[in-house]
């Protein structure tokens, strides 16, 4: 039978009148958060049990063993106090980066850019009172080529945060913006990901993250409008 | 990465589905909240088997994989609901012909809450082909494939529930005139 021999009259009234239910906002960052989570925990499972996790056996005559041991406890708490932060913290960085990067792509996957359209600041910046713990700065960068085009919640490093987006040519800029008390300057993220631009800066208890498809110096100059403007 | 396919390969063909895998769940569920729960269950279950997917329809494969979630989902919360559909399939539906020639005032004065409401009233195996059928504009190979059931299967599904939408529709809107 042919596929497309739908001639019931009814087919219309239903294709008319009921209801396409969409997804509410913020349902494929959440899903995407707990896709990270299963691929962290699958990453975690192969690690600990590796292949061939033979115990190296340990070559020096029993009578040095326990200063080596001593040795190498002292070593140990001297390198961690410095080095673990640093190594854990760039891990971090790296880890918010790719966060940062998989919201970007999905954002244009979905076809849900925003939860607020809006290229009135006015409109977009009172959209998040209530919603965030934050009031993200909202600025309107139209006057240098970088139109705003409206805001969106997403959920990226175990948060909600704010998301504005902007427009430059073609290209899209995902500006996120969450609280983050600012304790030692965490190490400097990737400034590209996977072929996307990536900024990242802080301004007093808030944290800055801009991604984009851009060109790195056209990037620069948003973030520098950004930043000039928020001052 | 460990996993055969990373979670960005599997969120680049999942998620432009997203609308039509949550107005399924939804239209299962007929609930918000529980529909995203299925949604989100649905693609955690798609991923983990994502690696062994080798199909063409990567869309059908994925929807069925939602279905199950919300008849899982059903079958837990509300186990009355889901009654096997193969007796009601059996019954006649080629000399019903109020499918075909509806009543003009239904068709003239039917709205969203009428019509809504005449679906949901569906059982879930007639209301899931109307929402393949109608909304998301699936083939009968396609939707065949999500039901798991026959495609002959899902053309008499889709006539039955076309008839029992009819006549609900006849007797709601005669209480809507007669009624208050």
């Amino acid at each position: 039978m042919a596929d497309d021999d739908d001639t019931s009259p009814l087919s219309g009234v239903i294709r008319r009148h009921a209801t396409r239910y969409s997804p509410p906002p913020g349902l494929a960052a959440r899903i995407g958060a707990a896709l990270d989570e299963v691929a962290r925990e699958d990453a975690a499972r192969a690690e600990a049990s590796p292949p061939s996790a033979r115990v190296v056996p340990f070559r020096s005559t029993a009578r040095w063993r326990p200063v080596a041991l001593a040795a190498s406890f002292v070593l140990a708490i001297v390198l961690s106090s410095g080095t673990t932060w640093y190594v854990t913290a760039a891990n971090q960085q790296g880890q918010i980066a790719e966060e940062v990067l998989a919201s970007h792509v999905r954002s244009l996957l979905v076809d849900h850019l925003t939860d607020v359209a809006s290229s009135d600041q006015h409109t977009v910046k009172p959209w998040f009172a209530g919603k965030l713990d934050v009031s993200p700065p909202v600025i309107d960068l139209a006057a240098h080529g970088y139109p705003l085009i409206g805001g969106r919640l997403d959920y990226l490093n175990q948060r909600q945060v704010a998301a504005l987006v902007y427009r430059h040519q073609q290209h899209v800029i995902n500006l996120f913006v969450w609280a983050q008390s600012g304790r030692a300057p965490a190490p400097r993220p990737p400034a590209e990901i996977q072929g996307y631009n990536l900024r990242r800066w802080q301004e007093g208890d808030l944290t800055f993250w801009a991604i984009s498809d851009l060109n790195p110096g056209e990037l620069d100059e948003f973030v520098q409008g950004i930043r000039t403007a928020a001052r | 990465m460990t996993t055969p396919t990373g979670p960005r390969e599997f969120e680049r063909l999942a998620l432009p589905h997203l609308d039509a895998a949550y107005n399924l769940a939804r239209w299962l569920t007929r609930n918000d909240s529980d529909a995203e729960d299925v949604v989100q269950d649905a693609y955690l279950r798609a991923y983990k088997y994502f690696a062994g997917f080798r199909g063409e329809n990567f869309r059908a494969w994925l929807l069925a994989v939602v279905r199950r979630a919300a008849y899982d989902w059903l079958h837990r919360n509300r186990p009355a609901e889901v009654v096997p559909a193969g007796d009601m399939d059996l019954e006649a539906v080629a000399a019903d012909s109020e499918a075909d020639n509806p009543e003009t005032a239904l068709l003239r004065r039917a709205d969203q809450k009428l019509v809504n409401d005449m679906i949901s009233a569906l059982p879930p195996q007639f209301r899931e082909v109307v929402i393949l059928r109608e909304l998301q504009e699936l083939s009968y190979k396609d939707i065949a494939t999500i039901a798991d059931v026959p495609v002959g299967t899902v053309m008499s599904r889709l006539a039955r529930a076309r008839a029992m939408l009819a006549a609900d529709g006849r007797r709601r809107l005669k209480e809507s005139t007669h009624g208050r």
